[in-house]
Parts: C-alpha cells; sequence; structure tokens
C-alpha cells in the first residue's frame, strides 16, 4: 500500500455510502472537465491537430498533388498559371510566388523545388524535433528535480551548479555554440546532419527550466506527514521517489510539458535560421524562413508562409497550454474573475 | 551584507570560468575543427598551416590552450582568426550599438507590459482582458526573428515609413539615430510585452486575494491606491528578477538575431558571423561577457529584492 496522500478519489470514494450521494470525481477528471468546457483551447486543439495531420500527409501531398518531392531540383523548368508558361526560377534568380494551382501551390524556392511540399516536411522536420526535445527534457528535467531534491546533500551539490550553469548561459547562445559544433563532427554514431542532433541540444538546454522547479516542489513535499509515513513503511528511497513523490508532481511536469513543446519547437526555428539546427538538403520551418529573407522584398510569401505556420503551431499549443493549466489550478476560477 | 556580498563575488568567478572552459571544451572536442586553417586562409600551404598550429600553439594539451587564451583574453590581446581582429577592441567598439537597441527597448517593453498588465489585471475575464491575452499569447509565439522580417517587410518595404537597415550614431545625429532604430525595438520589445504581461497580470490576480489588499480596502484607501501601493508594487517583484536575467543576456548579445536582421553592427551581429565561422576568442569572450551581465543583474536583482521586501533574509 504506497497510496497515502496521494490518489484521494479512491479513498473518498469508499467512504461515499452506496446510492446516496454521486460517486466522487477525482481532480483530473475535474480538470478534464474544466477544460471541456474551455472552447477556445478546444478551437486551438482543433488546429493542431489538423496542422499535425497536414505535415503526416505530406508524402500523399508531393506524389499525388505536387508531383514532386522535398529534394527535387527543377531551376530551368517552367509552371503553367493561368495558361501561360512561367519560369519557375527567374534568369536573375528569383523564385516565382503563389501559382495556387497544385503545380507551385506556395511557390518555389532558389533550387526551384515546391515550396507546398516543403513546407509539409518541414513541418514534419519541426514538429519531430519539438517533440523528441520535449520528451528528453520532461524525462531528465524531472528525474533531475527529483534525484536533487529528494537526495539533497551531494547529489544536490553537483546537479544544482550544472543546471545554473547551463541556466546562466543564453540559451540561444549555447544552442547555436554546440549546433555549429556538433553540426560537422556528430555525437558518437550520430552523424552531423541527423535531425537528432538539434533535438539532443534543445532537450539539454532547456533541462533546467523544469528541473528547477521541480526541484523546489520535491524539497517542500518531502518535508511533509506522507513521506514519514512512507519510509516508516519500509520503502526505499527510488520507491518514494517514484510512487510517492512523482505523482505529487505530475500536475507541474503536466503543466510544463505544452509549454517546453512550444519553446523547444522556437528553439528549433533559431537554431535552423542561423544555420546550427536542420542542415540542408532537410528542411524545417527555421530554414525556409531563413533561406526566404533574402527575397523579403520579391517573394515575401517565401519567408511569411513557413513563418505563419510556425507562429500559429506554437501558438495553438501555447493556448492549449493555458487551458491544461487553468484546469488543472485549482485557483483556475477565483484567476479568472478576478 | 559583507559576507552575502563576497558569496557573490565567489560564485561569479566560479560561474565565469565554468562558463568558459565550457565554451573552450565544446569547440575541442569537434574532430574536423582546425583553427590553425582558418588562420591561414583558404590556399594555405601545409607547411604554413603547420607554422600557425606551432605559433599559436594549437598542438599543445587543452589545458595549455585554455590558459594561453584566457591570458590573452585578460591582457586584450586576443584576436579572433577570421579576420584578424582584436577581440577586445571589437567589443568595445560595438557595444554602444548593442546598448542603443537594447536600453531603449528595454524601457518601451517595461512600460507597456506594466501598463497592459494592469489593466488585464483590473479588466479580469472582460473582454478587454480577453483580447489582451490573446494578443500576448501571439507575442510569445512569434520568433524575433521572424518578427523582425515581418516588420522589415512591412514597414520599410511594403509601407517605406522607415529606413530598412543600417546604424545611425547618437552622436552624430539623435534623430536619425531613434528612427533608425524604431524597427528593431519593436521587434525585441514585442515578445518581452507579452511576456511580462502575462506575469504582471497573474501576480496581481493572485496579490488582490490577499488579507492585506483586503485591510487596505477597509482602511478606506481608494482602489486606485490600493491598486498602485499594495498590488502592483508587490506584483512586481518577480519581474525584477525576470527583468535582470533577460536584459544582461540581450547586453551580452543575445539580440544577435534582431541586429543581423537589420544590419546593426553591434556585438550580437559579430557573435552570429563568429558562430557561422566557428572562430572561437569571439565565442568565448562572448559567452563570459554574457555570463558577467547575467551574474551582476541577478546580484543586483537580489539586492533590490531584499531592500523591496524586508521579509526576505539575505543569510537564509
Amino acid at each position: 500500500m504506497g497510496a497515502v496522500g496521494i490518489t484521494m478519489p479512491a479513498a473518498s470514494s469508499a467512504l461515499a455510502p452506496e446510492g446516496r450521494q454521486p460517486a466522487a470525481v477525482g481532480p483530473w477528471r475535474l480538470a478534464l472537465r474544466r477544460l471541456r468546457r474551455n472552447y477556445v483551447a478546444l478551437f486551438f486543439l482543433a488546429v493542431l491537430v489538423v496542422i499535425v495531420l497536414l505535415c503526416l500527409l505530406a508524402p500523399v501531398y508531393s506524389a499525388h498533388v505536387a508531383g514532386t518531392g522535398p529534394n527535387t531540383n527543377n531551376i530551368t523548368g517552367t509552371v503553367s498559371v493561368n495558361g501561360t508558361q512561367q519560369d519557375i526560377v527567374s534568369l536573375s534568380g528569383v523564385p516565382i510566388g503563389p501559382t495556387w494551382g497544385s503545380h507551385y501551390l506556395l511557390g518555389a524556392d532558389t533550387n526551384g523545388r515546391d515550396l507546398a511540399v516543403r513546407l509539409l516536411y518541414g513541418g514534419r522536420t519541426s514538429l519531430l524535433i519539438g517533440a523528441v526535445a520535449t520528451v528528453i527534457i520532461m524525462i531528465l528535467g524531472t528525474l533531475v528535480g527529483l534525484l536533487a531534491g529528494y537526495f539533497r546533500g551531494v547529489v544536490d551539490f553537483i546537479l544544482r551548479p550544472l543546471m545554473e550553469l547551463i541556466w546562466s548561459f543564453p540559451v540561444v547562445i549555447l544552442g547555436v555554440a554546440l549546433g555549429t559544433a556538433l553540426a560537422l563532427g556528430g555525437i558518437g554514431p550520430i552523424k552531423g546532419n541527423s535531425l537528432y542532433i538539434p533535438a539532443v541540444i534543445i532537450g539539454v538546454v532547456y533541462i533546467p527550466y523544469v528541473g528547477k522547479p521541480i526541484r523546489g516542489e520535491v524539497l517542500r513535499l518531502r518535508e511533509q506527514d506522507f513521506i514519514d509515513a512512507a519510509r516508516v513503511q519500509g520503502m526505499g528511497s527510488w520507491r518514494i521517489m517514484f510512487s510517492e513523490l512523482l505523482p505529487n508532481v505530475s500536475s507541474t511536469v503536466i503543466v510544463f510539458l505544452p509549454l517546453i513543446l512550444a519553446n523547444s519547437i522556437l528553439l528549433e526555428a533559431y537554431l535552423s535560421f542561423l544555420g546550427a539546427g536542420v542542415q540542408a538538403p532537410k528542411a524545417s520551418w527555421g530554414t525556409l524562413i531563413s533561406d526566404g529573407l533574402s527575397f523579403i522584398q520579391s517573394t515575401p510569401t517565401y519567408s511569411l508562409i513557413p513563418g505563419a505556420m510556425l507562429v500559429l503551431t506554437v501558438l495553438s499549443v501555447n493556448v492549449v497550454g493555458d487551458g491544461v493549466r487553468d484546469a488543472l489550478d485549482p485557483r483556475a476560477q477565483v484567476r479568472v474573475r478576478g | 551584507m559583507a559576507g552575502f556580498i563576497a558569496r557573490r563575488l565567489a560564485s561569479a568567478v566560479l560561474l565565469l570560468f565554468a562558463t568558459s572552459v565550457v565554451v573552450f571544451a565544446i569547440f575541442e572536442v569537434i574532430p574536423s575543427y582546425n583553427p590553425a586553417r582558418a588562420i591561414a586562409g583558404r590556399e594555405a600551404t601545409a607547411v604554413t598551416v603547420a607554422q600557425i598550429t606551432q605559433k599559436f600553439g594549437f598542438d599543445k594539451p587543452f589545458y595549455v590552450q585554455y590558459f594561453n587564451t584566457m591570458k590573452l583574453i585578460f591582457t586584450g590581446q586576443i584576436i579572433d582568426y577570421q579576420d584578424n581582429l582584436n577581440v577586445v577592441s571589437q567589443f568595445v567598439h560595438r557595444f554602444p550599438v548593442t546598448l542603443s537597441l537594447v536600453v531603449p527597448a528595454a524601457v518601451i517593453w517595461m512600460l507597456v507590459a506594466i501598463v497592459l498588465g494592469s489593466i488585464s489585471a483590473l479588466r479580469a475575464g472582460g473582454w478587454l482582458d480577453r483580447g489582451l491575452t490573446v494578443a500576448a499569447v501571439t507575442g510569445v509565439s512569434i520568433p524575433v526573428f521572424l518578427l523582425s522580417a515581418t516588420l522589415l517587410y512591412l514597414f520599410a518595404f511594403r509601407l517605406p515609413w522607415f529606413p530598412n537597415t543600417g546604424y545611425v550614431q547618437f552622436g552624430s545625429n539623435p534623430a536619425q539615430w531613434a528612427y533608425h532604430l524604431v524597427l528593431p525595438w519593436l521587434a525585441i520589445a514585442v515578445l518581452f510585452i507579452g511576456f511580462y504581461s502575462r506575469v504582471l497580470r497573474s501576480n496581481a490576480l493572485d496579490i488582490v486575494n490577499q488579507d492585506f489588499v483586503r485591510t487596505a480596502r477597509a482602511k478606506g484607501l481608494t482602489g486606485r491606491q490600493v491598486f498602485i501601493r499594495h498590488v502592483l508594487r508587490n506584483s512586481l517583484m518577480p519581474i525584477v528578477t525576470l527583468f535582470g536575467l533577460d536584459f544582461a543576456t540581450l547586453l551580452g548579445g543575445a539580440a544577435l538575431v534582431t541586429e543581423a536582421v537589420f544590419n546593426l553592427p553591434g556585438i550580437g551581429q559579430y557573435e552570429a558571423n563568429a558562430i557561422g565561422q566557428l572562430d572561437v576568442p569571439p565565442i568565448m569572450v562572448g559567452a563570459m561577457f554574457t555570463a558577467f551581465f547575467v551574474v551582476l543583474f541577478s546580484a543586483l536583482s537580489d539586492v533590490v529584492y531584499a531592500l523591496l521586501d524586508p521579509r526576505i533574509r539575505i543569510s537564509s
């Protein structure tokens, strides 16, 4: 029995007299109910799902609509727009803007590649890196926070300065320095142009943002009676950490998850913009914005459409995250009404 | 207080040391990285590269190289590998540009964030609050380089209201200086306005429900007095810490993307170039420069905190 102080719903429903009162509702289900009433958050959740589905369907679009791959060059080709043939890339090197037809829907890039295809494939890259980085950050950040907060002493003495060190570097500069360094050399078996390199870098850079608050919370929780009770029952340190403390910090972890996802996607775009993230010929929203910047005057859609996709994605994640936080926070109602 | 300052100084020195070692180590582990080749240029012979390797001591062990580099930095003799420029004098030369970019932007974002955050908190749950919340979340979701590019497109190319790039020294023409910097200031400020106004709003709403606010109201203060003297003052405290860190990293060159897009010759632009060329000395100096400001401003914000709130015991 390791349920002291963690799972109230089981205990309270056991106490409730049969048939007299409605079954007790746990905090998670209450949170879910609050989230279901938050229509703004639900709308942006739907937007997010649509974006993810579109990006997952990139190969279908590429093969059956656009008829060209994400890395297929076509510098000298032409495309018919309203019945006239136009150069995909003009003689002076300026790519064509949106045609709003099935071929080159959103225009081309400097190599004559279909921008719409690259936008979808780039989205897969951005989302994949964001997701992998988020998983790394949440697992390692939570682990570091639990270890440092629970053991204190020597473990805390080692982990805390490490977090401070990462924390005091500006995120972009640390990320870019690591990215440039690793893009050339790779890490062990992972090649320099692998997508996992930016993911790992972002993972390292954001660990303190999760690790520090969780450490603080664990420091507070470990002094409470239910931990003493667990210790008296003879539970080991690891079991206390994972079956007693972890469930109690889980709402913090869940609140951080969307925030970290949004920031990971943003940082990937930063790194790629500065040439230290996704390496050519692969595309991500960050590299597309960066490529298009030189044509901001002649073909602004080149930069601004990938930019709009990026902002819409991050915005959706942020709004959904706010909804989740409001739903989990017991004071959420107080906050909204002031 | 003396002990507090001494401990702060010790941790500052330690942090600067650790920062420089980490940056140096990152580049040391790259297998294909050869600074001698970068210095020698594209058409160097093997002999020249070997001579440069010898001269700069790139064949020496890690700690010797590190020690030599640090010695050069602190005597102000360090040169970058790409253009053979003196790194320290580059930083000194470029720092006014970064200051012109960051300081007014910081003033703008603090003022606007405090006003918008207060309005949001006072009208919490209303339409104005909802609108401001959406605007704030959007502001936080736009990467600075995209906002810079969009502003450049909209207000320099599409509507030629502002010059597209370039920098004019404050000393030579203050009006032109500001005119050239309006878009970059906005590009930096929007993100922080979004972030800080949200933090301020949620702090203020937490504080509104506390006992001392009820007491203040009960003793007959007007709503305005209660808000400004009691609620706002207390809500600003966490923002002091945030501001210290953000301001410090921006001074250290974190505005590199904005400087790159608007072609402002500040230290961020120098760092961005150095990063692209894997030019270690500017990156090292930049990272240490940033760490210095971070340490300085986090110490300052601790002091401000202690002054603002007598409950905080520094000795703890």
